[in-house]
């Protein structure tokens, strides 16, 4: 055991997916959302999934989180397989993600720091004192000011619920966060600092993101892999070069729009310090862009 | 290795003492899932040490007055365990005494101080009140807020006259699908339970009067008291009761959330009146509807008394009729109509309007659908008696 953070060098050189996704099959009703659909999330890595409307996104994120059952495919957690697993067992995995729900589904009844001791209560039985200590923590380190933590979520605007929302699914520091749109309804300087956050938390404890976003600047500038749901399964996954290769009519409409134009351009222009030193390369070239 | 493996061992903590220094020798993982341990070790490691200010286990001689934390022996670490690392830090600091961290790798001693830079003071326990003062004051407040509950609706009944004036005045305003839509809801769907509450009422009625009047041997004298407590209280009582459960705490969940998904608002910007298009056509439907619904409580609660009389006293339904017509005057059916319409007011303007004060969170909507139904039960009861008395002095 010689540290905690992941490879850098190594592009999931071992193969090890830590959440797999194969042959997913979603319906409701005659309705079809996923045919088929195959997906990998890495140790370590920011995966963007981006889709149309109606795409069922966020299904999948449900999917794999446990809170909709597939009518066929099978899904593997951190290298076990669900079909497989104890009721006991699948518990116990859910204490190594934490999801991020689109408005932060906080207990409405519960203050915000109350809110993120629920896991560490529920789950480890911490000390109220650590408790405290901890959730004071987390919600500065997700930028919230330190009064928010007596705070009601009926008290907070839309962002700042965001916020603590991330905070809760960082209690337990988890290997793995699910976030549905984190930056959508954010102020443009609020969805920066979110995702410089989500950056540094890769980089420095190896947490692996599994973002669904219509966020171009998040796709430019945290995610290492982006996935591409369309026609009921994953078309295509890749960096942002493969995106911009790629010639589906919907791949290139999104990704060579007017405003993901803007968005490689900037990304282009800055250097990026969360992107240093990582071996995942999408920073995208400007002339490409154009 | 990438990431963070599945397994752990757990945090283990030692003291040594290495020439000047004492050494806090960390070591296993500092992980979120290890630190409720972890942190018990430490308490107990540095309690009651820590008050003295100087701790004579990390003393080496009287010359040992720092301590350095050696964190080289451990593996994973987390958010969670580095915090507990920086707390020991800090409060080892706070007791002046100098510290070390020493053995950490360059992941390790940048978690830690990114730790460190977003620490903030945690927030001030709110002080505790004197119990006494604490209940005076709750009721203080619940008094208050009886008071503007009672203004509110008084309020809001002036506003519902006006709507309805205008309405009087110009009928095509009144949305007639939806009034008509909550007429099936309130009225219609609810005959079933009315009806079966008001026989089942009825059959209780008949049997206990029964009971106690054939000591006397005045049995058919059931008829009188079934008839009359049926038509002139218990089936508008009743009606009433169930719709206000039933129907008024609907109106409040429907309307409230409606408001906590703002669709009220976006009304209010399309130049749509709340009082309009929610408000009206849920009294309208109310105020037709529990009159019919009366009409048929009290048929059912007669049926249940002409059952049981039959049954129990073997007072033919035939016999039973005809001694409701000739001993049953007709006003007590009319009196309890009459309170019908007016109960109808109260419980769907208590629902709406709790409704309407819906705001925040799911909880809110909650709280406030349970109090429309206390709400207009208690009103409705209060109203009863009002109407009693009322009766009663103008001698009908």
């Amino acid at each position: 055991m010689n540290g905690t953070l992941r490879a850098v060098t190594d592009e999931h050189g071992d193969g090890a997916a830590i959440i797999s996704v194969r042959g997913i099959v979603n319906r409701f009703g005659r309705q079809t959302v996923h045919d088929g659909v195959d997906l990998d999330l890495y140790r370590g890595e920011v995966l963007g999934v981006v889709g149309g409307s109606g795409t069922g996104k966020s299904v999948l994120l449900r999917t794999i989180v446990g809170l909709n059952r597939p009518q066929a495919g099978e899904i593997s957690l951190f290298g076990q397989p669900v079909s497989a697993m104890s009721d006991e067992e699948r518990r116990r995995v859910g204490q190594r993600w934490g999801v991020l729900f689109q408005d932060g589904a906080l207990f409405s009844a519960l203050t915000v720091a109350q809110n993120i001791q629920v896991p560490m209560r529920e789950h480890l039985r911490m000390p109220q004192r650590l408790m405290d200590e901890l959730a004071a923590l987390k919600i500065a380190m997700v930028g919230l000011p330190p009064e928010a933590g007596a705070k009601f979520p009926s008290e907070l605007s839309g962002g700042m619920r965001k916020r603590a929302g991330l905070a809760r699914a960082l209690a337990l520091d988890p290997e793995v966060v699910f976030l549905d749109e984190p930056t959508a309804g954010l102020d443009p300087i609020g969805a920066a600092a979110f995702d410089a956050l989500i950056a540094e938390l890769r980089d420095r404890i190896g947490l692996s993101v599994f973002m669904v976003t219509h966020d171009l600047d998040s796709l430019t500038t945290v995610c290492n892999r982006i996935a591409v749901l369309a026609e009921k399964r994953v078309l295509v996954t890749g960096d942002m070069d493969t995106m911009l290769a790629n010639d589906h009519p919907w791949v290139r409409e999104y990704f060579h729009g007017p405003r993901a134009r803007a968005a490689l351009a900037s990304s282009g222009e800055q250097t990026q310090p969360a992107q240093a030193g990582t071996a995942y390369p999408e920073k995208a070239d400007p002339e490409k862009a154009d | 290795m990438a990431g963070r493996a599945a397994s752990h061992t757990d945090a283990t903590l030692g003291i040594e003492q290495s020439g000047r220094w004492s050494v806090l020798m960390l070591g296993g993982d500092w992980i979120a899932a290890t630190a409720t341990a972890a942190d018990a070790a430490l308490v107990r490691a540095l309690s009651g040490k820590l008050e003295k200010g100087f701790p004579p286990d990390f003393a080496v001689g009287d010359t040992a007055s720092e301590i350095a934390i050696d964190i080289s022996g451990v593996g994973q670490l987390d958010i969670t365990g580095a915090w507990l690392i920086h707390r020991t830090r800090t409060e080892l600091e706070e007791c002046s005494l100098g510290t070390r961290l020493s053995g950490a790798s360059a992941e390790h001693r940048q978690l830690i101080d990114r730790v460190a830079e977003a620490e903030h003071p945690p927030p001030e326990p709110a002080p505790r009140e004197n119990w006494g003062v604490t209940v005076l004051a709750r009721i203080g407040r619940g008094m208050i807020g009886v008071g503007q509950e009672l203004r509110d609706l008084t309020g809001f009944f002036g506003l519902l006259l006006t709507v309805a004036l205008r309405t009087l005045i110009n009928p095509a305003r009144l949305r007639r699908t939806a009034t008509v839509h909550h007429m099936e809801q309130v009225g219609l769907n609810a005959v079933p339970i009315v009806m079966l509450m008001s026989f089942l009422v009825g059959v209780v009625l008949a049997f206990q009067g029964a009971q106690q009047l054939q000591a006397f041997g005045a049995e058919i004298y059931t008829v009188n008291l079934v008839a009359l407590s049926v038509m002139r209280e218990i089936g508008v009582l009743m009606t009433a009761i169930l719709v206000a459960g039933r129907s008024g705490s609907a109106f409040t969940a429907e309307i409230g959330s409606m408001k906590l998904r703002e669709e009220v608002d976006a009304m209010l910007t399309l130049g749509l009146d709340p009082m309009e298009t929610l408000v009206l056509p849920r009294v309208v439907a109310l105020v037709l509807m529990l009159p019919v619904l009366t009409f048929l409580a009290d048929i059912a609660g007669l049926l249940g008394g002409i059952l049981m009389a039959w049954g129990a006293l073997d007072v033919s339904p035939g016999l039973f009729l005809v001694r409701l017509q000739t001993t049953t005057d007709i006003r007590h059916f009319w009196l309890g109509m009459a309170k019908a319409p007016v109960f109808a007011v109260v419980i769907a303007m208590v629902g709406c309007r709790l409704g309407l004060n819906v705001s925040g969170s799911a909880e809110s909507l909650g709280r406030l659908t349970t109090r429309s139904v206390v709400v207009s039960i208690f009103l409705v009861i209060i109203l009863d008696a009002l109407f009693s008395v009322l009766f009663s002095s103008m001698g009908i």
